[in-house]
């Protein structure tokens, strides 16, 4: 038993190393007082403010907006992806280059994209955030496709063709089945990963428009208030809801693909 | 029916299948037997339509198959993993091919729930997969193949997932239903017990190669090749020359034999004879050459298998003898067998 005690030491360690920050924040959100750094006593107070703050709802909008775009097209578009690399091609290269997106630094993505979007002359906004977050989100997707399709059993698809189905119907009736959970699981990553994205949405989106991690960034430069807090403890919370709904989701797709 | 003509499939260096050709006919139940890595399994595939081969042609009455579509042929492959849907209940599984043919809803229900009649699993349409036994997944399996009434059903080692008891009945099962429904089965094992016990012809293979196309008797009886007298059945293979009407050899002398049709006297020969054909006999006399100790007797219940070192042969030699057998092991017996229950084949190897 002393052995395994001391073990736990370690891992409770971590455990607060990763969770002490946030729970500060969650706890700072509900002080009473205007400082970001003493407690005063609880309140709900900065909620109420941050609800009537025009810039930061027209701010959680947009991220809503972009989140919800960039999920979509990431996850249709990484999917086919996924399947196309495991079913049509035997290349490491190609592989390895497909999933780049999602281990490149944002910063290089960023430029990237901006002077892409310059040279083509499209117009910076919304629009282009959500395609900057699709192209890396899709590689996000794509690697968590991609990791069920290698598991999958390649026979299931042969014997659907051998039934008479063709390649459409195969891939509708038989492999997207297969895949949901992945592609559910990848959804759901795609859509936090956008939810809280700063650089390639600063650098994407013109001078029109904010998404809400660059309303929080503009604040920030006036000093953190509880404000602010609290708004981070509620993106903790939307975040959460997905991971924990993902999860779940998951689990529910992996037992009826195994009844 | 099913005209298979000089196939050949070459993975990079290695030749799994070298000119092949085979000829199966209507209604019959052929099998494809060999150890694992012959090319058998390729050869299904290439039927079926999941892999091309480097030349030959395949075709069905005359027409060629090569050019279609796997979902364009009228076959149907039972997969060695049975690749049910597992997304989906029995009955759909079942349904699924019939689906995709268009066919009014009404038929598709009547042409299932007869299917899954035919097969014992009227009560089961409604689970999934994963809640049926491993029997029960193969019945669903085969259902799902036949209910299209392909005029060729290829069967990948359709027992070989199954424990020992499923296993036979499946096996009866399997030629009922072939009586039954009246479709051409090919089926691909290993097992050569399973191919025989099934099978009305059977073709051998051998590193891509068919070795032999005979009826199960035929081949138990008269293998013309070494791969064939040694792989189908367990046998007692002596190696020499051939004589006449006998296998000369240094350490034993004439070996009594009936020689295959074209071997010349004077040539390498291997002659093979079957466990059950050997008699013993335990008062040795120091005219019989060929004797030897008992190693091991083991009982099996309805015939005993009895292993003898003979000095000057490699493997022990086995014998089977019906029954409980009176020898026990360090014995020293004569072998005997009749000439027409051995045979002497071409000891090229």
């Amino acid at each position: 038993m002393r052995r395994s005690r001391l073990l736990h030491v370690p891992f409770w360690f971590t455990y607060v190393f990763l969770y002490a920050p946030i729970i500060v924040l969650v706890v700072m959100s509900f002080n009473s007082g205007k400082s970001a750094y003493t407690y005063e006593g609880f309140s709900l107070k900065w909620y109420g403010v941050l609800a009537q703050d025009a810039k930061v709802m027209e701010g959680l909008v947009n991220t809503l907006i972009v989140a919800v775009g960039s999920t979509v097209i990431a996850t249709v578009l990484g999917t086919l992806l996924a399947v196309g690399l495991a079913r049509h091609t035997r290349s490491k290269t190609l592989d390895a280059v497909a999933l780049m997106p999602a281990v490149l630094p944002d910063l290089v993505l960023a430029i990237g994209l901006l002077v892409f979007y310059g040279v083509v002359q499209f117009t910076l906004g919304l629009h282009s955030v959500t395609l900057s977050h699709a192209v890396f989100s899709m590689a996000f997707v794509a690697a968590v496709v991609r990791t069920r399709l290698s598991g999958a059993d390649t026979s299931l698809e042969e014997a659907s063709r051998d039934l008479g189905a063709g390649p459409v119907t195969t891939f509708v009736k038989v492999t997207l089945p297969q895949l949901a959970p992945g592609i559910i699981a990848g959804a759901l990553l795609a859509f936090t990963l956008s939810l809280d994205e700063f650089v390639i949405a600063f650098f994407t989106i013109g001078n029109l428009e904010q998404t809400l991690p660059i309303v929080i960034y503009s604040m920030i430069r006036f000093g953190v208030t509880p404000e602010i807090n609290a708004l981070g403890a509620i993106l903790l919370l939307v975040s959460f809801t997905a991971v924990i709904v993902g999860q779940r989701l998951t689990k529910i797709g992996e037992s009826r693909a195994q009844d | 029916m099913l005209k298979i003509d000089g196939i050949t499939r070459r993975f990079g260096d290695v030749t799994a299948l070298d000119d092949v050709s085979l000829e199966i006919g209507q209604g019959e139940f052929f099998a494809l037997l060999g150890p694992s890595g012959c090319g058998k399994t390729t050869l299904l595939r290439i039927i079926a339509g999941f892999e091309t081969p480097d030349g030959g042609t395949v075709t069905l009455d005359g027409e060629d198959l090569l050019g279609r579509q796997p979902n364009r042929r009228p076959i149907s492959l039972m997969f060695q993993s049975y690749a049910l849907f597992p997304h989906m209940t029995v009955a759909k599984n079942v349904a699924y091919g019939l689906e995709r043919e268009k066919l009014p809803r009404r038929e598709i229900k009547k042409r299932v729930g007869e299917v899954l009649e035919t097969v014992g699993l009227s009560a089961h349409g409604d689970r999934k997969p994963a809640q049926l036994s491993g029997g029960q997944r193969q019945r669903v399996a085969l259902a799902r193949s036949i209910v299209k009434r392909p005029r060729l059903l290829l069967l990948d080692e359709p027992l070989s997932a199954l424990d020992k008891k499923v296993r036979a009945d499946m096996q009866l099962e399997l030629k009922r239903l072939q009586n039954e429904v009246g479709i051409t089965f090919v089926v691909v094992t290993h097992d050569q017990e399973e191919a025989m016990s099934l099978a009305d012809r059977i073709a051998v293979f051998e590193h891509g190669h068919v070795r032999q196309v005979d009826e199960p008797v035929a081949l138990y009886e008269r293998p013309r090749t070494p791969f064939v007298a040694d792989f189908v059945g367990a046998n007692n293979l002596f190696e020499g020359t051939a004589g006449a009407g006998a296998l000369l050899t240094d350490d034993f002398g004439p070996l009594p034999g009936t020689l295959l049709d074209g071997l010349e006297e004077g040539a390498k020969a291997l002659l093979g004879v079957r466990p059950e054909k050997i008699r013993l006999d335990e008062a040795a006399t120091a005219s019989d050459r060929l004797k030897g100790a008992v190693l091991d007797v083991s009982f099996y219940g309805g015939i005993s298998h009895i292993s003898i070192d003979v000095p000057g042969h490699v493997r022990p030699v086995l014998v089977a003898v019906q029954g409980a057998s009176g020898v026990q092991p360090g014995a020293e017996v004569n072998l005997r067998w009749e000439a027409p229950d051995a045979v002497i084949i071409p000891g090229a190897r």
